[in-house]
C-alpha cells in the first residue's frame, strides 16, 4: 500500500466515527494500546522526540532498504497520534517518505482533538521520522 | 460592610449562573462544565457590560484633561481604587497601586524595593507551593545582587512546614514571599503567624493573594502584611488588571519601577522629580477600561457575600474530593484541612493529559500539568495532575459530570 492509500484508508476510519470528539479521542488511545510494544531498553533520553510536550520515543530500523519505526508515549493519546504516523510511513523507502506529503491529519479534523501544543508535537515526531529517513538515505548513497 | 453581610440573601447558584453569559453554551455537543477557574474565572454580565458601556461612552484619558469625558474617566478609574481599597481593607486609598496582576506586582516589589534594600548575603524565603510568578522574580534579584533564596519545604498534605519555617528564619531575612492560597493543591496558608514571625526578625512580607481573592477574607491591616497581590481575572474581573498594594512607608521609601507618563512631577533634561503615590508606581496610560470594570467585579463578590460563596464553594470541595476519592485509582493531591475550592488529583497509570482530553470531549474544562508549580510536582514526584476548580457558580451535577468522565477513561483505558 502506498503511503497515500494509507492515509486515505485512516481517513475512511474516521469517517465512520462522525465527527463525534469524544469517539475519537477513544479511538485513538485504543490505536495506541494496539501499537507493538517497544522494548524498555530503546526508552531513553536520546530516542525522545524534541518538541514534544509529551514523552515520545521514536526509533526506526532499516530491513532490506524499508525502514520500520516503532514508538511509545507516557501519554495514551500521543501514542494513538504516533500510531498513526508509523501505519503510514513504516516499511516504506526513505525516498517514499522524505517525498510524501501528509494530508489525513486535515482530513479527520486532527486539531478538533488535538490543542495548539500537540500539534507542535505531532509536527515534531514527522520531522524526526523525516530526518531517519534522511538519514539512512545518506548512508545507503555513501555505501554505494 | 457588617450590616450588608447581614442582609445578605442565601446564595441561589441558579440565578447567579444566568449572570454568565459564556456558561450557556454547549461544548463538544454537551453543555459547558467550567471547572478552570484557578486559571481564571469567567465574567459575569455586569463587569462585560461595563467594558462596553466604558468604550461607548465615557473613554478619554485620564488625570490631566480638563474636559467632561476625561474628568467622569477620571472619577470612575479612582472610584475602582477606592473600591479596592475598601475590599482589603487598607488604610489609605493611595496604598492601591493598578498593575497588570500579581505578576507585575511581585516584579515592581522585587525589582523597586530589591534593589535599593537588599544585599549580598541577604535571605528570601518563599515556599515549595509558590507559582513560578512568585519564584522567578525573587530568582532574579537574588543572581543580581548576590541574595541567597530559601524555600520553606511541604508536607505530604501539601502544607507549609512551619517548624521548618522557624528555622530558616533569622537576621539575614529581609523578605519573606508566599501565596496565601495554592494555586495547584488549594492550600490556604498560615500567612498570619508567617507575617507575624518574619516581622520579629525585621523581614518584610510579600502575599500572593492571586488564588485568595475570590474565596478568602482580606483585611492587611489586621494581617499586617507589608505588600498583598490581586489579580482581576481570577476574581470575575477582566484580565490584564490587578492590585498590588503596599504600606505607605514602604511604598514611599521605594524608587518608581518604570519611567514615563503620569508618573513624573516635573521633567527636565537635567532632573525628573516624582509624582506622589500612588501614581508613582503607575507610569503611562494606565489599563483605564478594565480598572472600571474591576470595580464591578468587587461589586458583585460583595452583593453575594464572601462568606456565601465560600460555604457554597467548600461544599463543593467536599463533594467533589470524596465523588474522586470513591473511584479506584484516583489520587488527590493536596488534603490539607483549610483549602479554597481546588481539588488536583491523579489516576494510576493514566496521564493527565489523557485525562483532560477526554474530560474536554464531554464538555468538561479542567487544568493538565504542572500548573506553573514545577518545584512542587517534583516534591510529589509527579509530572501533573488535572486539576478541578470551583467557583461561584458551579453546580454538584457539574461535579457528577466530571466524575463520570473520569470514571469513563478508567475504565477503557484498564
Amino acid at each position: 500500500m502506498t503511503i497515500e492509500e494509507t492515509q486515505n484508508e485512516i481517513i475512511n476510519d474516521f469517517s465512520l466515527l462522525d465527527g463525534d470528539l469524544e469517539m475519537s479521542v477513544m479511538y485513538l488511545m485504543e490505536l495506541g494500546q494496539k501499537l507493538p510494544v517497544m522494548k524498555e531498553d530503546e526508552k531513553i533520553e536520546t530516542n525522545l522526540v524534541k518538541g514534544c510536550q509529551s514523552k515520545v520515543w521514536l526509533t526506526t530500523d532499516m530491513v532490506h532498504e524499508r525502514l520500520f519505526f516503532s514508538a511509545d508515549s507516557n501519554t495514551a493519546i500521543t501514542k494513538g497520534l504516533v500510531s498513526l504516523l508509523i501505519r503510514t510511513f513504516s516499511g516504506h523507502l526513505p525516498d517514499e517518505i522524505l517525498t510524501s506529503e501528509l494530508f489525513f491529519m486535515q482530513k479527520i479534523g486532527m486539531d478538533r482533538f488535538i490543542g495548539t501544543q500537540r500539534s507542535n508535537g505531532f509536527a515534531a515526531m514527522i520531522k524526526q521520522m523525516k530526518m531517519y529517513a534522511l538519514a539512512f538515505k545518506t548512508k545507503s548513497q555513501l555505501h554505494a | 460592610m457588617e450590616a450588608a453581610a447581614l442582609t445578605q440573601k442565601p446564595l441561589v447558584v441558579e440565578s447567579i449562573r444566568k449572570e454568565f453569559p459564556i456558561l450557556n453554551q454547549k461544548v463538544n455537543g454537551h453543555h459547558l462544565v467550567y471547572f478552570d477557574n484557578a486559571a481564571t474565572t469567567q465574567k459575569p454580565h455586569r463587569v462585560i457590560q461595563a467594558l462596553v458601556d466604558y468604550y461607548s461612552t465615557t473613554n478619554a484619558n485620564i488625570h490631566r484633561g480638563i474636559h467632561t469625558l476625561a474628568e467622569r474617566a477620571t472619577r470612575e478609574f479612582e472610584a475602582t481604587r477606592l473600591t479596592a481599597q475598601q475590599f482589603i481593607k487598607a488604610k489609605h486609598s493611595e496604598e492601591i497601586i493598578f498593575v497588570r496582576g500579581v505578576t507585575e506586582g511581585i516584579n515592581l516589589v522585587a525589582a523597586s524595593y530589591g534593589r535599593v534594600f537588599l544585599k549580598s548575603g541577604d535571605e528570601i524565603i518563599i515556599s515549595g507551593l509558590e507559582h513560578h510568578s512568585n519564584i522567578v522574580p525573587w530568582q532574579m534579584l537574588c543572581e543580581e545582587k548576590g541574595c541567597l533564596l530559601k524555600i520553606i519545604p511541604i508536607t505530604p498534605s501539601g502544607e507549609f512546614d512551619m517548624d521548618a519555617f522557624d528555622k530558616l528564619l533569622g537576621g539575614r531575612t529581609k523578605i519573606v514571599a508566599v501565596n496565601h492560597a495554592s494555586n495547584s493543591l488549594g492550600t490556604i496558608n498560615p500567612i498570619e503567624s508567617i507575617i507575624e514571625k518574619a516581622h520579629k526578625v525585621g523581614a518584610i512580607v510579600l502575599i500572593d493573594g492571586a488564588q485568595a481573592a475570590a474565596h478568602c477574607e482580606i483585611d492587611v491591616q489586621k494581617l499586617n502584611c507589608d505588600f498583598y497581590c490581586i489579580s482581576a481575572h481570577k476574581m470575575y474581573g477582566p484580565t490584564g488588571i490587578g492590585i498590588l498594594y503596599g504600606k505607605k512607608e514602604l511604598l514611599e521609601k521605594m524608587p518608581p519601577y518604570m519611567g514615563g507618563g503620569e508618573m513624573i512631577r516635573n521633567v527636565t533634561f537635567e532632573k525628573t522629580t516624582y509624582n506622589e503615590l500612588p501614581y508613582k508606581f503607575e507610569a503611562g496610560t494606565p489599563n483605564i477600561a478594565d480598572v472600571v470594570a474591576f470595580n464591578e467585579a468587587f461589586l458583585f463578590i460583595e452583593e453575594i457575600g464572601k462568606q456565601n460563596i465560600a460555604a457554597h464553594e467548600q461544599d463543593l470541595l467536599t463533594y467533589a474530593s470524596q465523588q474522586l476519592e470513591s473511584l479506584k485509582g484516583v489520587r488527590l493531591i493536596g488534603t490539607a484541612q483549610n483549602k479554597v475550592s481546588v481539588q488536583s488529583f491523579v489516576v494510576n497509570g493514566i496521564h493527565p493529559f489523557d485525562v483532560g482530553q477526554m474530560l474536554d470531549a464531554r464538555g468538561v474544562a479542567v487544568r493538565t500539568g504542572h500548573h506553573c508549580t514545577q518545584p512542587l510536582m517534583d516534591h510529589f514526584g509527579i509530572e501533573g495532575t488535572v486539576r478541578a476548580s470551583f467557583a461561584v457558580y458551579n453546580t454538584k451535577e457539574e461535579i457528577n459530570a466530571l466524575i463520570e468522565g473520569v470514571d469513563r477513561i478508567m475504565k477503557f483505558l484498564r
